[in-house]
């Protein structure tokens, strides 16, 4: 049998779109929650990367997180904060996803920070700029590259391991995947797990190339050919 | 199909998502539980084998794999362009899509799905580390190399691949690493060894020591083949610690 086919067909199916529970309903769970997640891992992430960055300490930690949250499966996470205080509902898997995101964040605006050339740096002290003053207007617009980066990375990871959530009844797209096995294989669900897999890819792919496009908005065009990712782009999907 | 069994008969009868929280240890439902871990020790124990074993299949393959096409990215140089982003494209695609992809046409309860999924995650994790150690073979030493009479196989077997071995390491810890963690999505279908542990304590009244029993489990497998695969890229690079010290 051709599944592939299978998943076109269910494509085509409008109410397969519009049902309560359908694409469009998982589509918005799925971009709500990795949203709220990306946006508390850039509030924790990033002001606390720019200030080891700024400081020029802390790399150790750096590494020592990155290496720490790929060993965990995001499985795991998902299960477990929904049985702290935290409770059921959205807020677990959007703290769950959240975690993932702060790495790539951390370390790229830190490094983002180190790479500003120490002779910018010290060209600015010499203009009398103060710690903040060289942060606001000489360190942050460097680094600006590297932040978007760091969004980039961890937006696309999060859009995927969003479909996770599922396991967990979180909503999101991973809902038609595991709704495809529930219909079971012979009754034709494997269309709809097919289904559910492309429309999750084509989401990530997506959202990788909107955000490399604004990645190259954002660096200035003597920048672009440094202005690469600078966590190699091992990502951890689970 | 597997998912309206995460209760009972999970991946074979294996029994272990029934289990309730034993009265004894702790008041309802504690966070950890010897009790729990002695009376399903056989469970996880075999969760735990069948983790370990997709693992090593999963890394030992996309090896195998990995080096011949990195090998040939670097001798071809047209080809290096189109192979990593090849592997940008394909690691983009979510851990599970990939799976719902994979799992109707190679089978629903079959663990090659998940091998499959694996192979291709780690593989492209290896192909870019072990180029980068490739390429990062100074020009000096395989222009000296080739002075000294070796040819193209030669000095890639005696010269650029000890060099780049750091690099493949590095990409091989990082691959496994990442590999264990990836193991669990396969719970989707049933064949997620210790992540079928943490989903059936979930599903069976959020069991929590059953949960973090399979947490606590996976990410130390991580952490001692890590440390494990640190201790053999030490030994095989006897030269780098030198320099260091």
């Amino acid at each position: 049998m051709n599944y592939f086919s299978e998943g076109l067909v269910w494509f085509n199916d409008p109410l397969n779109w519009t049902n309560p529970g359908g694409l469009l309903d998982r589509l918005s769970e799925h971009l709500a929650i990795s949203a709220w997640a990306v946006l508390l891992g850039c509030l924790v992430g990033w002001p606390l990367g720019i200030w080891m960055g700024h400081r020029g300490r802390g790399g150790g930690v750096v590494v020592t997180l990155a290496n720490l949250t790929l060993a965990i499966p995001t499985l795991a996470m998902l299960t477990i904060l929904p049985l702290t205080p935290l409770g059921f509902g959205r807020p677990p898997v959007v703290v769950a996803l959240a975690v993932f995101a702060v790495p790539p964040l951390l370390a790229n605006a830190y490094t983002g920070l180190r790479q500003i050339d120490p002779e910018t740096r010290d060209a600015a002290r010499g203009m009398g700029l103060s710690g903040g003053q060289l942060l606001r207007r000489v360190e942050l617009p460097l680094a600006v590259p590297y932040l978007a980066a760091g969004l980039r990375t961890a937006a696309v990871q999060v859009v995927a391991t969003a479909a996770l959530a599922t396991f967990v009844n979180g909503g999101g797209l991973g809902e038609i995947i595991r709704a495809g096995f529930g219909v079971g294989m012979s009754n034709g669900g494997g269309g709809q797990i097919v289904a559910g897999g492309i429309a999750v890819a084509l989401l990530a792919l997506l959202v990788e190339a909107l955000l490399a496009g604004l990645q190259r908005l954002v660096t200035p065009r003597a920048l672009r050919a440094r202005g690469r990712r600078a966590t190699p782009s091992v990502v951890p999907t689970a | 199909m597997s998912f309206l069994s995460w209760g009972g008969d999970l991946a074979g009868g294996r029994g272990f998502a029934a289990v309730a929280a034993p009265a004894d240890d702790g008041p309802g439902n504690p966070w950890f539980s010897w009790r729990y871990v002695q009376d399903n020790a056989d469970a996880i124990l075999s969760a735990l084998r069948f983790h370990a074993d997709l693992t090593a299949r999963s890394v030992l393959i996309a090896l195998l794999v990995a080096l011949p096409l990195s090998v040939l990215a670097y001798w071809i140089k047209p080809l290096t362009g189109p192979i990593l982003a090849l592997s940008g494209i394909l690691y983009t695609i979510p851990s599970l899509a990939l799976l719902a992809l994979l799992a109707p046409a190679v089978g629903t309860t079959s663990s090659t799905s998940v091998l499959i999924a694996l192979v291709l995650y780690a593989l492209l994790v290896l192909v870019r580390n072990a180029l980068a150690g490739l390429t990062q073979v100074p020009a000096e030493v395989r222009d000296a190399a080739t002075g000294m009479g070796y040819g193209r196989v030669g000095r890639l077997l005696r010269i650029e691949l000890p060099l780049a071995l750091p690099g493949i390491l590095t990409g091989l810890r990082l691959a496994t690493v990442s590999t264990v963690a990836l193991v669990t999505v396969g719970a989707l279908i049933g064949k997620g060894g210790l992540g079928d542990l943490i989903l059936g304590g979930f599903a069976s009244n959020f069991f929590k020591a059953q949960i973090v029993t399979g947490t606590i489990l996976c990410v130390g497998l991580a952490l001692i083949l890590d440390l494990l695969l640190a201790g053999v890229g030490r030994l095989l690079t006897p030269w780098t610690r030198v320099r260091r010290s």
